[in-house]
Parts: C-alpha cells; sequence; structure tokens
C-alpha cells in the first residue's frame, strides 16, 4: 500500500491548496477567484467598448422609452417621459456606476457588516442599531410611503436599481464583491431610507451632553457657565438680529428650578461623527453681481472617501429639468439647481440628540420610573447575521424617551443604581417627517414660494437652506425641526424622571430662524449659530467656530460685480482667521530665552518666518505648519491639566476655541494658565514658551530641519480613501491647500466634498467639482478623473440640457433604454 | 519530451475550456484525470499541469491587462502588495493556478505508477 503513499499525497496538497486559494481567509480573500481571469477582477477592466456611443438597453418594466446622454464626465443626463421611468433610470444608471458603494453604505447604516467581514464588526453592527438608525428609517419609510409622490419616487428608483442587479452575473459584479466575496441583494426603499439617516448620523450624531454634566459635577455651574457660554464671544450668525419677528413665538417650557445633577459616567462614546465636518454655503443678490442676477455657491465638507460620496446627474421629466449631486442610493437631486433656481446645504450645528439618565426599578430592568410611576421598557431583539458564526441576538430597551444605547463596558460609579441613559434624537421621529419630499419638490420649484413649501416637511438631519432665484430672491434658512427648549435644555445629561425635562413639543416650522433679500444684499452659512441672541428659542450652544463664516461675510461684504468666479475663488480662500487673531499675541509673548529655544539659530528663523507668514494655508506655507502645531499644542497645555481625561478619571472636553482665545488674549491672570499637575506656577508666557518648543522639536524630528518640507500640505496630509481603506485604491498625501478653519476646509481627510457655483442669469450657468469621478469602478479612468481640477481649485462648466437631442460639444454617448 | 507536449497541450486547451464555463479548480481534477489517463514521468506530468494552467491563465490575464483592466490590476499589485506592478501580478496569478494544476498532475501520474506495479516508464 506504501506506494499509493506519493500520490495521495500529492492529491492532499493539490486539494487542500484549491480550498485554501478558492476560501475568504479571514481578511484575505478568495485568492484564486478574485485573480481568474475567466471569472475574477481581470473581468472588471472597462474598455471603449463597454461605453458605446449609442446602444439600446432593454428594460421591460419601462413605461416609455428614456433617452440619456453622457457627457465627458460621464455625467447621465437623463430624458423620460414620466416620473415612473425617470426615477427607475435614475436607480438603473446609478447602480451601473456605484452599485457597491450604495449597497455598502446602506449596510453600514443597518449595522450588517458582520454579514460581510465577520465578527470583527459585530460591536460596530451593534452599535449602529442601538443608536436606532434602522429604527430611524423604519419610522422615515412609513412616512414616505403613506405619501403618493415618494412612494412611486422610493419604488421606481428601487425597481430600476433592482434591473441592474438582475442582469449580473457574478463574473460581473463590481470588483469589491469579489474582494470581500458576498453578492448584492435586491434594492429596497428602506435602503434608500438608511442612507438619510447615516447622513443624520454624520451631521448630527455628536453630543457632549456626558463630557459637560462631569464638567458641571467636577467644577460647578458658575465655571461652567463661564467656560462654556450659550453664546460665543465672537458671533455672526446664519440669520442676524436686526429683522422683527412676524410671528407670534409659542411659550417656552419652564425650566426646573435646579439643573439635574447627572451621576458622573465613565461611559465614553464608543463611536461619534467627526466634529470637523462642515460646510459653506452662499449666495449674492443681483446688487452684487455683473450680470445683476444671484449668483450661489456651496461646498458641503464630509469625509473625503473614493467612490465618489456624490453622484452628478440631470433629470429631465414632465415636471422638471434639475441637475445637481444625489447621494448613490437615495432618489432625486439633494445640491443643485434648474432654470429658475438654485438651492444648497450645509450643516445646523443645533442641539437635536440629547441623553436621558433612567433610573430603572431592579436589574431586570424592566420598568423605569417617569412622572411619578413605574412604566415599561419596550424590549426589541436585534438579529445580527455574522459571517461564519450562528446569528447573534441583542436585546434593545427602549424607553419612552428612545433606546439605551450603550448597555455594557461602563464603569458604574454607584453600584446600587446602575446608569443607563436612553436618547432621544430627532433622527428617529418621522410624524409629518419627509425628506425625499423636500428634495423632489425642490427639484421642481420655480421660486420662493416652491421653496417655502417644499422645506416644510424636511426633519433630520437639519440643514441651512440657502436657496436663489432667477426672479432675484436669495435667502437661507437653517431648516429641520427643532425640539421646543427651556434655555440650555439639554446640554447636559437630563433626568430621565422628570417630565418636565422630556421635549415639549416642537418650533414650529414656519418659525425657523429665516431671512430673505436682506439689505446687505448676501446670504450665508458655515456651520455657524443659527440666529443672533434675539431669536426667542433656544436651538443649542456648541456650534463651529465663527472663522469661515466671518471670513465669508468679510468677503461678500465688499463683493461688487461678482461672477461665478469671484464665488469660485471665495471657496478656495485658505485665510486662517484664527491664525490672524492670536499669532500676533503669540509672537509677542513668547519668551525669547535659551530655555525656549527660540533664541538659537533655527528658533530665531522659525519666528522671523512667522513674523512674516501672512496666515494664507497654502500648499506650500511652512508658516501653517508652524502655526498650527504651536496654537494646537498651547491648547493642549492650557487644558490638559484641567479637562483632559486625567483630570478626575472620566471624560470631560475642552472648552470652544472661541473662550480659549478670549481667556488667552484678555484674562492674563487666569488661574486656570497654571499647570495644576507642577508646583510652580505657569503663566501664559510659560505655556507659549513649551509649546513653541515641542512644535520646533517634533517638526524638526520629522522633517529634519526647517525648509520646503515643512510644507503644510506635508504636514496636513490630505488622504482621500478608499470606502474600504484598500492600500492602493485611494490617494494618499494629495498636495492642496486649505485647513479646516479656512473657507477651503481641506483637512487630513475630510473636506470640500462637491464645490458648486450657480450663475441664475438667462440661461443658468453653473459650474462644479468633486474629488473623485462618475464612476465607482476602480479599473475606470472616471473613478478619479476630477481629483486633478478638484485639487487645483478649478470647477468644470456643468452641461445643462434643455432637449434630449440638443447639440453639445462635450456629450459623447446616446443611450436609449427602451422596453 | 513527446509526452510532455501532448499533456501539456491537452491541460492548456481543455483547462481554458473548462473555464469559461466551470469555477476555477476544475483544472485540478482535470490534471489529475488527463495525468492518470497519458501516463509519463512525474517530473512531466509536474511541469505540464503547470505551465498547461498556468498559460490559461497568463494568455487572457496579459489581454486583460493590455485591454481595460490594466489600471485595475497595478492596483490590485499595490494592495496584495506586489509594489503595484500588474505584470508581476500576471505571472502571480497563473503560477498559483498552475501549482494547483501541476500537484493534480503530479497525482495523476503517481498514481498511475501505483495502479500498475512493475511498469516503470523512464524517459
Amino acid at each position: 500500500m506504501l506506494r499509493w503513499l506519493k500520490p495521495v499525497l500529492a492529491l492532499l496538497s493539490a486539494v487542500v491548496l484549491a480550498w485554501v486559494l478558492n476560501t475568504k481567509q479571514g481578511d484575505v480573500p478568495p485568492v484564486a477567484r478574485l485573480l481568474s481571469p475567466y471569472g475574477g477582477f481581470w473581468q472588471n477592466g472597462e474598455t471603449a467598448a463597454d461605453f458605446p456611443d449609442q446602444q439600446t438597453l432593454r428594460l421591460p418594466a419601462l413605461h416609455q422609452t428614456v433617452r440619456v446622454r453622457f457627457d465627458d464626465r460621464r455625467v447621465p443626463h437623463i430624458f423620460a417621459e414620466n416620473d415612473h421611468d425617470l426615477y427607475y433610470a435614475q436607480g438603473y444608471l446609478t447602480a451601473r456606476d456605484r452599485l457597491w458603494q450604495m449597497e455598502f453604505m446602506t449596510r453600514v447604516a443597518a449595522g450588517r457588516i458582520s454579514e460581510v467581514v465577520g465578527e470583527r464588526a459585530l460591536e460596530y453592527d451593534r452599535f449602529q442599531r442601538r443608536m436606532g438608525l434602522p429604527f430611524g428609517a423604519e419610522n422615515s419609510l412609513r412616512e414616505m410611503l403613506k405619501n403618493d409622490t415618494t412612494r412611486l419616487v422610493l419604488e421606481s428608483y428601487a425597481a430600476g436599481v433592482n434591473a441592474y442587479i438582475g442582469q449580473l452575473s457574478p463574473k460581473e459584479y463590481p470588483f469589491e464583491y469579489k474582494m470581500l466575496d458576498y453578492a448584492p441583494e435586491p434594492w429596497t426603499p428602506l435602503k434608500s431610507a438608511l442612507l438619510l439617516k447615516l447622513m443624520a448620523w454624520d451631521l448630527s450624531g455628536r453630543s457632549d451632553d456626558l463630557r459637560l454634566s462631569n464638567i458641571l459635577s467636577k467644577y460647578g455651574p458658575e465655571v461652567t457657565r463661564d467656560l462654556f457660554p450659550d453664546f460665543p464671544f465672537r458671533a455672526d450668525p446664519v440669520v442676524p438680529d436686526g429683522a422683527p419677528l412676524d410671528f407670534q413665538p409659542l411659550p417656552l417650557p419652564p425650566a426646573p428650578p435646579l439643573p439635574f445633577a447627572a451621576a458622573v459616567s465613565g461611559l465614553v462614546p464608543s463611536r461619534e461623527p467627526d466634529a470637523e465636518l462642515g460646510s459653506n454655503n452662499f449666495a449674492v443678490a443681483g446688487s452684487r453681481t455683473a450680470s445683476g442676477k444671484p449668483l450661489l455657491a456651496n461646498d458641503p465638507h464630509l469625509q473625503l472617501n473614493l467612490p465618489s460620496i456624490w453622484y452628478q446627474v440631470q433629470l429631465h421629466g414632465p415636471t422638471q429639468n434639475v441637475y445637481g449631486v444625489t447621494i448613490p442610493g437615495a432618489p432625486a437631486v439633494i445640491i443643485g439647481f434648474n432654470a429658475d433656481v438654485a438651492w444648497g446645504v450645509t450643516n445646523v450645528g443645533g442641539d437635536v440628540l440629547d441623553w436621558y439618565q433612567l433610573k430603572f426599578k431592579d436589574a431586570s430592568r424592566r420598568e423605569y420610573w417617569h412622572a411619578g410611576r413605574w412604566k415599561p421598557v419596550r424590549r426589541m431583539v436585534e438579529r445580527i447575521a455574522v459571517r461564519g458564526l450562528p446569528d447573534r441576538l441583542d436585546t434593545v430597551l427602549y424607553t419612552h424617551h428612545g433606546p439605551v444605547v450603550y448597555d455594557q463596558n461602563e464603569t458604574v460609579f454607584n453600584q446600587q443604581t446602575p446608569v443607563r441613559h436612553a436618547l432621544r434624537w430627532t433622527a428617529h421621529e418621522a410624524t409629518g417627517a419627509n425628506e425625499v419630499l423636500a428634495f423632489v419638490k425642490l427639484n421642481r420649484a420655480r421660486n420662493y414660494a416652491d421653496y417655502d413649501r417644499a422645506l416644510r416637511t424636511y426633519a433630520s438631519p437639519a440643514q441651512n437652506f440657502i436657496f436663489a432665484s432667477r426672479t432675484g430672491d436669495v435667502a437661507i434658512r437653517p431648516n429641520g425641526r427643532f425640539p421646543l427648549k427651556y434655555a440650555g435644555q439639554g446640554k447636559f445629561i437630563l433626568d430621565g424622571s422628570d417630565p418636565r425635562q422630556d421635549w415639549q413639543g416642537w418650533i414650529p416650522m414656519s418659525q425657523t430662524p429665516r431671512v430673505l433679500n436682506p439689505a446687505r444684499g448676501y446670504v450665508s452659512s458655515a456651520n455657524q449659530h443659527s440666529a443672533g441672541p434675539g431669536y426667542p428659542y433656544y436651538l443649542g450652544w456648541d456650534y463651529a467656530p465663527w472663522d469661515r463664516a466671518h471670513r465669508i461675510n468679510g468677503q461678500l461684504a465688499h463683493m461688487r460685480q461678482a461672477t461665478a468666479d469671484t464665488l469660485r475663488v471665495l471657496q478656495n480662500d485658505d485665510l486662517g482667521l484664527n491664525a490672524q487673531r492670536m499669532l500676533p499675541w503669540m509672537l509677542t509673548n513668547l519668551p525669547v530665552t535659551e530655555a525656549s529655544g527660540a533664541t538659537a539659530a533655527p528658533g530665531a528663523a522659525a519666528r522671523r518666518l512667522l513674523a512674516r507668514w501672512k496666515y494664507h494655508y497654502s500648499a506650500e506655507s511652512v508658516g501653517a505648519t508652524l502655526f498650527e502645531l504651536w496654537y494646537q499644542e498651547l491648547v493642549q497645555r492650557l487644558w490638559e491639566d484641567d479637562f483632559g481625561k486625567s483630570a478626575i478619571g472620566s471624560k470631560m472636553r475642552f472648552p470652544a476655541r472661541d473662550r480659549t482665545n478670549q481667556l488667552l488674549l484678555a484674562e492674563p491672570g487666569s488661574p486656570w494658565l497654571d499647570d495644576r499637575r507642577t508646583t510652580q506656577k505657569e503663566t501664559a508666557p510659560d505655556l507659549l514658551a513649551a509649546s513653541w518648543k515641542f512644535a520646533m522639536d517634533s517638526l524638526t524630528r520629522k522633517f529634519g530641519p526647517m525648509g520646503p518640507k515643512w510644507a503644510w500640505a506635508n504636514q496636513k496630509s490630505t488622504d482621500i480613501n478608499h470606502l474600504a481603506q484598500l492600500p492602493g485604491f485611494g490617494h494618499a498625501d494629495v498636495w492642496c491647500g486649505g485647513s479646516p478653519g479656512s473657507v477651503n476646509a481641506t483637512g487630513a481627510r475630510n473636506g470640500p466634498s462637491w464645490r458648486m457655483v450657480v450663475d441664475l442669469a438667462t440661461p443658468v450657468r453653473a459650474y462644479g467639482i468633486f474629488p473623485g469621478g462618475q464612476s465607482g469602478n476602480p479599473a475606470s479612468v472616471y473613478y478619479d478623473d476630477m481629483l486633478e481640477s478638484w485639487r487645483t481649485g478649478r470647477l468644470d462648466e456643468l452641461v445643462f440640457l434643455q432637449a434630449a437631442d440638443e447639440n453639445h460639444p462635450r456629450l459623447q454617448a446616446a443611450w436609449r433604454l427602451e422596453k | 519530451m513527446k509526452s510532455f507536449f501532448i499533456l501539456f497541450l491537452l491541460i492548456f486547451v481543455l483547462a481554458s475550456l473548462a473555464q469559461l464555463l466551470l469555477p476555477w479548480w476544475v483544472v485540478g481534477p482535470l490534471c489529475l484525470g488527463l495525468a492518470a489517463w497519458r501516463g509519463g514521468s512525474a517530473r512531466a506530468a509536474f511541469g505540464a499541469g503547470l505551465l498547461g494552467v498556468a498559460l490559461g491563465w497568463w494568455l487572457p490575464a496579459a489581454w486583460l491587462n493590455l485591454n481595460g483592466a490594466g489600471l485595475l490590476a497595478s492596483r490590485v499589485a499595490t494592495l496584495l502588495p506586489l509594489g503595484g506592478n500588474s505584470w508581476l501580478l500576471v505571472l502571480v496569478s497563473g503560477l498559483l493556478a498552475g501549482l494547483v494544476g501541476g500537484l493534480a498532475a503530479l497525482a495523476g501520474a503517481w498514481g498511475r505508477r501505483a495502479s500498475t506495479p512493475g511498469i516503470h516508464q523512464v524517459h
């Protein structure tokens, strides 16, 4: 029998090797299936023949023929005879370019990543579900399906996506499916709703309630009020005070006599959206423009990824002809224009997410105390499919406030009363809300009255909707559903047992802050405070610093004869207002001593360079690198001893930049300047010297002696990564200027995800760019063909067609979709 | 040498055709069967399996690398990591599949010898 040993061994090795190469091993893809030229990634190539100039596609579900023109950026211009066909074609063509991305993002929202990558995403999935994203999406969908318009839009779009999925054989699946080894599943309107909730999470999911409560319990109300004021020292709100109120405000709910002393909690939010996400929009009235017609600009700042977060499209149907960007997976245009109007959005930092501390009857947590009695807890079981393992069940507790998000890993300070918090968040509540309807109506809007009507059903995430029309109107409105609060409600953790601390209704949609055609001839927003102190309602306290807004308004205020290019230049403005304000003081107060290194030759050269720096965050600026690191370290040294984690062992936060600067500039004797961890008494010059030395040393270590290598672009290091973080599929270290505090808010991972400028002359002319491309296929040149224009601050003129058979030099293909 | 070439050609043609319809691992049973049927030395069988299957990958992969998949291939070659060299990826792709083919063919040749004791073919 020994003679069979060799063949059996050889056979065994062949079988084992084949199995290994055919199976996903942890994060390693099924190598041979991926690399096979017969069915693997080689099949995902794109040649000219894959995108013919003329072709007819058979799609039996269409009611009539749809015509599609593609321009040289591969933007589809869809001409349909009815709304069903229009959104069906939008779904079909978006899926053709972005199927993997749109489906993956819905899995991110729904907490279904474990299904694809296995157990390591389990905690992520649990968090998404416990935050109630799927819960909010289902509530939202229920409302949207009640409305005939949005039901048609969502169902037609889903049918179009499914028509594309149905045509695919496994070897045609987008690359990422092969890489991660799974298959697309049918699209549903719920997935579109999930994507909107994911945006709500990104843009309104941050909360400092817990940190503020910890600060309150450590330092008391006076210090908290002083260092964390409800309104900043310097403000340039979206809707400034001035115009008299044209409404009778509702009475405010009475505040409880004493602020609630929440239990100190070691709870640390396990996942938070980036604080740097922001956006700009601005519009100037005809009085300031060369054409005499308004101009409008918008650049939403989001995490920069590939495939691009936005997808451009033109939708021409019986009731509309609109162009703009869409979120792959959601119907209708989100930011765009038509022949009559243009609109855009930036995020509102209002407080629409609050935490309620709960008191349970006992450890079984089946009842909680509210309004003087025990109320039942609703238990919802989440079933999480995990690749390669049995399904996991997770029970989430729901109170009338909302879900209990965190249920473990929490340091319980008082063993007798386990602390749990319920989440109240506008993204969960959908009564009367229909965001898709708002966008569909904006797409069809002809004038200000249409804009006004469209926004009434837009609830979450709250946005500053800017507007301009051909007839000369410019307007802006921080819009969304804002809870009706007493001043300061929800700044700290609320008492979940006290009904006075519940949300007491809503600010009427007709009473959100707003301005139409102000005398100053422009409107703008950059995530700053929504309204001046004269606005009757409390909306929140923690908005983005005023820097971008103030710079934009300063530039707009002396704009004359503006053109689209004037607005483009402002979008690319890289002046740092924070540097302009702080650097002269910092240089003056930096002690020139041996200890700070400021007398040594390199230190002296650096100081001279900074003194000459004009506060522009250009790509090659060395001054920007020096200032940013110096200032950040200064802030760190100022607050770390008082508000760092080590200070009380639980999570706090630093005071806002506005307050920090005020203290440094105007309160030289402040006790906060002292580092309480040392015996001597520190002053501002001590902190400046120490942080200066730190900045010089660390830059020298990182880049060598001061020189061109210290360029801001190297220090900032803007990366545009693939959504699944695949090396080789993104662009690392993009050489570009800007900074989170400049109008061109390009940071390490975030930045202008779409820049648009619209000139509402007749005919309307519009310009736009995003850092990527229309195609989601990494084999395509259209995957990132717009990146270079974006990097250098240029815009493409957008091809806006009036008819399907129009001639335009930039049109490249004409397809017909026929039933 | 002649038996090597025949086996190599058979494997190359049949494995390529089979993979148009069947999963890539069909090269395993195919090489096993063909080598057991044709016989020959172990070394020739292994070589024929390796090169026959590999060529069946090299040719289409090279063609696709030049026609539409080159950009993606260089990205995949960065990911793997092969320094972003798509031609290296072509080479490695073929060798991986070829190794399965070679081992299966080897098992076939040795199996044939084991089932017919006393016959020792030497080339």
